[in-house]
């Protein structure tokens, strides 16, 4: 299909992607209603960034990868090119395992990718094993995406036969098997050492640090490098266009272009792939290339940045770049590339209970800060709501806080207060539970005044004087 | 039951396809629940000789992930969304209106055993909001209107839908002369021979 009978950039074959004017790297193919198809990839360059790897050197591949300075799309940002190098020398088999657990709340791009492009991951994943030596590659991908499954499966089969995945890829010596793995619903197991544990067929808990990378200590101990899926399915357009070319897009920091899911209350919510570092948050709220602003007759109340684990955001946030480091130092994360909207409709405590709820439910229960702290942080939250709400309850929420992540807590400026630069400090093993404060914080220090109306708002309780002698 | 012979054959290959069999563990209790739309002792119990796991091992391993189940559940699962990006366009409400217009509570099944109803965590299609999945198969943008003409579908079977416990409709496959070769991690030490092309500099 082309891009006429998109509705106003929607496509109704990828519910959610708006197929907008800029640059596609990654969602070349969208438009195209059989995308996930060998035939439609051959037929759209596919399988030339491979070619174009087996033709140079395993380690000018590597090279090209770390001048890029790709940066990994699935949270934390890392690039890629030095991750790769954490590898210790001779201390065979390396494998790969592809994160494709997309579970953040306010994200999905990876589920997009995976289900309209899956030979486009694929292909990323033979670029990074023949240029890192990797011995065979696990694709997990989360367990309720159905559709992503059989599309990954599909594309596999396909590639199989036609010789580019398994033995003697091309009529080369590279060799590689990569075999679909998938979830059964956890989001811990999006967090690496987490999903290993997984896919070694145990409960996915995280492992304790160190060692920090699965590089070091990964799947069956061996060296292991844990890529996202947007990660990986940028190296095809890599391959074939060069580090160079990749840099003319984006920052000088932080080069190409990143997909965005952009939710909430907003004229034309969907996601969005844009140039990385360059492009601000109010172009891509209100612009019309973008999401068009919010609903009609309202105003920006509040939105998070990166994905459920964020601090939050306002208006006054607007112009910082999508780039890691401005927002890291204004008090968030730009996290996993989802940007959450809320409208001035919207009840503050309310928001930030679903999202510690989600948390509460999520947490593995290894680590006791978390599996407690998250569980009474969304039940006081709760009781607040239901106007059960005591005086102290605030100042107890903070403190629990506290436990989960000790010190002073990520957090935007307000009031002539600073802001609190990212990353929270942690008495947890993994990231879970101190994202489980990012809404309280975040709440508490903007809004305290909507969470005290709703404490005060409880009804006094009446007391009842009892005359002495009287109950008999 | 335990394993059909077709899924013994499918277990087999899969389990080929990792360095360790205990790898297959969660790929196995999939089959397991595709076969019986539930996990039965009894395919647990199998599962777990597969792949050189303890009945323990195998439930205590099921048990961390939601998507296992122990005890029957609906024909259709029906999973709505309440997480943010929902909660702000309506999940709630629409979880109240499935649960009330389908006589149940949350976690509940239908007395005919046709609907189990479920609250669910983001699924990532949040553009979509208020989204829910049956069997994991997505619906967007949907209004109560749109909920029970859904469960109409559902009932007449025209919703194209699959049973629970059906996840991706094609299997991968490999052919044997295809398998560029799994073995052990303590027998794969060896550096891959592309990396030779790297010279001098290797």
């Amino acid at each position: 299909m082309d891009r006429q009978t998109a509705v106003n950039g929607y496509i109704a074959h990828a519910p959610g992607y708006v197929h907008n004017d800029g640059p596609k790297l990654i969602t070349s193919r969208f438009a195209h209603d059989d995308s996930f198809t060998l035939a439609r990839y051959e037929a759209t360059g596919g399988y030339a960034g491979l070619r174009a790897a087996l033709e140079t050197t395993p380690a000018a591949v590597h090279d090209e990868v770390r001048a890029a300075t790709l940066l990994g799309r699935g949270g934390a940002g890392f690039p890629a090119g030095v991750k790769w190098g954490f590898l210790p020398p001779g201390k065979h088999p390396y494998y790969l395992v592809v994160n494709g657990d997309e579970s953040e709340p306010g994200t999905y791009k990876d589920r997009l990718l995976m289900e309209r492009d899956p030979h486009q991951l694929i292909e990323g994943c033979l670029i990074a094993c023949y240029a890192l030596g990797l011995q065979q590659c696990f694709l997990y991908v989360r367990g309720e995406m159905a559709v992503a499954q059989e599309r990954i499966a599909a594309a596999l089969n396909e590639a199989y036969e036609a010789g580019y995945v398994g033995r003697d890829i091309c009529g080369t010596d590279f060799s590689v098997d990569i075999v679909m793995a998938w979830g059964a619903g956890a989001y811990i197991v999006g967090e690496e050492t987490a999903l290993i544990e997984s896919l070694e067929g145990r409960r996915g808990m995280p492992r304790l640090k160190p060692p920090y990378f699965p590089a070091a200590v990964g799947l069956y101990g061996q060296p292991t490098i844990v890529n996202n899926v947007e990660t990986l399915s940028n190296l095809p357009w890599m391959m074939v266009n060069g580090a160079e070319a990749y840099c003319q897009y984006g920052s000088e920091s932080s080069p190409g272009t990143r997909m965005f899911a952009v939710s909430g209350h907003l004229h034309r919510p969907g996601v969005y792939e844009v140039e990385h570092g360059v492009t601000t948050f109010r172009e891509l709220i209100y612009g019309d290339n973008f999401c068009q602003g919010i609903r009609d007759g309202h105003e920006l109340k509040m939105f998070i940045p990166g994905g459920g684990s964020a601090p939050w955001f306002f208006a006054e946030h607007l112009d910082l770049p999508l780039e890691a480091r401005p927002v890291g130092a204004a008090g968030s994360m730009l996290g996993s590339g989802a940007i959450v909207v809320m409208d001035d409709t919207t009840d503050a405590v309310r928001a930030a209970w679903r999202v510690v709820k989600f948390f509460a439910r999520e947490s593995c229960g290894k680590c006791t800060p978390c599996r407690e702290g998250a569980t009474w942080l969304e039940q006081i939250l709760r009781r607040i709501l239901d106007g059960e709400g005591r005086p102290s309850d605030i100042d107890l929420l903070l403190d629990i806080g506290d436990n989960i992540s000790p010190g002073p807590y990520p957090v935007a400026a307000h009031n002539g207060l600073e802001a609190v630069p990212f990353p929270p400090r942690q008495t947890t093993i993994c990231p879970l539970g101190p994202s489980a404060v990012a809404p309280v914080v975040s709440t508490i220090r903007r809004f305290r005044h909507e969470y005290e109306a709703k404490i005060t708002r409880r009804d006094p309780i009446p007391i009842e004087v009892v005359p002495i002698g009287a109950s008999q | 039951m335990t394993l059909s012979p077709a899924n013994e054959a499918l277990a087999a290959e899969i389990i080929g396809w990792f360095p360790r069999a205990r790898s297959a563990l969660i790929p196995l209790l999939h089959l397991a629940q595709e076969q019986d739309g539930y996990l039965t002792d009894d395919a647990m119990r199998r599962v777990g000789e597969l792949v050189g796991a303890t009945p323990a091992e195998v439930k205590g391993t099921a048990g961390f992930y939601e998507m296992f189940r122990f005890e029957p559940v609906g024909t259709y699962m029906i999973n709505v969304c309440t997480n943010i990006s929902c909660l702000l366009w309506g999940g709630e409400e629409l979880l109240e209106h499935a649960c009330e217009s389908l006589e149940v509570e949350v976690g509940g099944t239908t007395d005919d055993g046709m609907f189990t109803v479920e609250e669910a965590e983001c699924i990532a299609a949040c553009t979509e909001a208020p989204c829910l999945q049956v069997n994991y198969r997505y619906r967007g943008r949907v209004t109560p209107d749109d909920f029970d003409r859904l469960v109409e579908d559902l009932r007449a079977g025209r919703a194209g839908i699959d049973g629970h416990g059906l996840l991706a409709r094609v299997r991968q496959s490999i052919p044997a002369e295809r398998l560029a070769g799994v073995l052990p991690p303590e027998q794969a030490r060896e550096a891959p021979v592309w990396l030779a092309r790297n010279g001098a500099a290797s």
